[in-house]
């Protein structure tokens, strides 16, 4: 043997992370949704951002949600390496150290936070900290493992981006980005609990307590149909504000016509019927709630484009 | 005679530090546009400059 393949064979751990391991762990399919409603905050505010500062706050309020993401990854390690939806995370997967997700959480995080308040200001900044502090900290280390409720008010940390778009343009905060939060907010149960049905014995393997694994299913079909009854009142009621409008309200009225019958026809099924066509109407139901989130801030966004051409709104 | 290919780990590690340069390229980008945009957005910068310039020297009777 050769000293080079001595040294390769010391050196090279099978594990070792590529760059794509690390940008899995700011979790880019969230950060995605991040990115759309925080811009649409932006945009949806009456004060114009000049387009490179709009562009670098969208950047650094993206990477403080991919921090976030690190952070939770990092103590969440165990849980995700026995469900089969997070097993092959960089951490669980070993591709990544916890100890390496620990500080490129920490490191983003502060980056991202003194960034964002150098590009805007510094409530924009303080509303990234306390949002990268709420996930991490009070979701994913004390709610997520202590109660049912975890869903509910830990949707708060992902209802955030939107009113920091909105900070980042208006520097404060106000009935609209109020709005928007309560949106994401009341949207975050039905849609987490639809795929807590399908995603079956996940999280009582983990020992996470979800609604289904301490309340058990059909009080989660149950859930599933309250929430997204009292999620239309506020979906539909931002079209009365200044930032919604007739194009809004008739967006909203389908989708939510939409998610009621869909959350209706969960909590009609039994475990019996779901069980024999593989939970279709479960899985159908939460691809919904992902288009009826992203269509609800692509109509302020397009009540805002009316409105720059003199046409949205009331 | 040909060359042993090298290892996979070396293409991994390749790929990590040309992501890490790019990333870095962008960040310094980003902070290069900032920059200009805030110091053109704060209006016109005088100073003395080592020389007395009247349109800054505070005019009698104004406080």
């Amino acid at each position: 043997m050769s000293d080079i393949q001595a040294l390769e064979q010391t050196i090279a751990r099978p594990g070792e992370a590529g760059f794509g391991d690390y940008v899995a762990l700011l979790k880019p399919r969230v950060m995605s949704l991040v990115v759309f409603t925080a811009l649409v905050g932006l945009l949806a505010a009456p004060v114009p951002v000049h387009p490179v500062v709009a562009l670098a706050s969208i950047l650094f309020i993206a990477l403080g949600a991919g921090a976030s993401g690190a952070l939770n990854m990092w103590w969440d390690a165990d849980i995700d390496a026995l469900m089969r939806r997070t097993a092959r995370r960089p951490v669980p997967a070993g591709t990544v150290a916890g100890g390496e997700a620990l500080g490129l959480g920490l490191a983003l995080s502060g980056i991202a936070v003194v960034m964002l308040g150098l590009a805007s200001n510094l409530l924009a900044a303080g509303l990234l900290a306390f949002t990268i502090f709420f996930y991490a900290v009070v979701y994913s280390m004390w709610l997520k493992r202590l109660t049912p409720q975890n869903i509910v008010i830990g949707g708060a940390a992902g209802a955030f981006p939107p009113v920091i778009g909105w900070a980042v343009a208006t520097g404060g905060v106000s009935i609209e980005s109020a709005l928007m939060f309560a949106l994401i907010f009341m949207w975050t149960p039905p849609h987490f609990w639809a795929l807590a049905l399908f995603m079956k014995d996940d999280y009582s393997r983990a020992g996470v307590p979800m609604l289904t694994v301490t309340h058990g299913r059909k009080a989660t079909r149950a859930h599933v149909l309250v929430y997204t009854i009292l999620l239309v009142p506020v979906a539909v009621g931002a079209a009365f504000t200044p930032i919604g409008g007739p194009a809004y309200l008739a967006i909203s009225a389908l989708l939510n016509a939409g998610f009621l019958y869909g959350a209706w026809r969960i909590w009609q099924r039994d475990e019996a019927a779901a069980e024999a066509d593989g939970y279709r109407v479960e899985k159908q139901v939460f691809r919904f709630s992902l288009y009826y989130l992203f269509l609800h801030f692509g109509a302020f966004l397009l009540e805002a484009a009316l409105r720059g051409f003199g046409m949205g709104g009331w | 005679m040909s060359f042993r290919p090298d290892h996979e780990i070396y293409r991994r590690r390749l790929g990590r530090n040309v992501g890490l340069g790019l990333t870095l390229v962008a960040f310094a980008a980003v902070i290069f546009g900032l920059t200009v945009v805030k110091v053109t957005e704060s209006g016109p910068i005088q100073g003395y400059d080592h020389v007395v310039q009247p349109g800054l020297v505070p005019q009698e009777g104004t406080q």
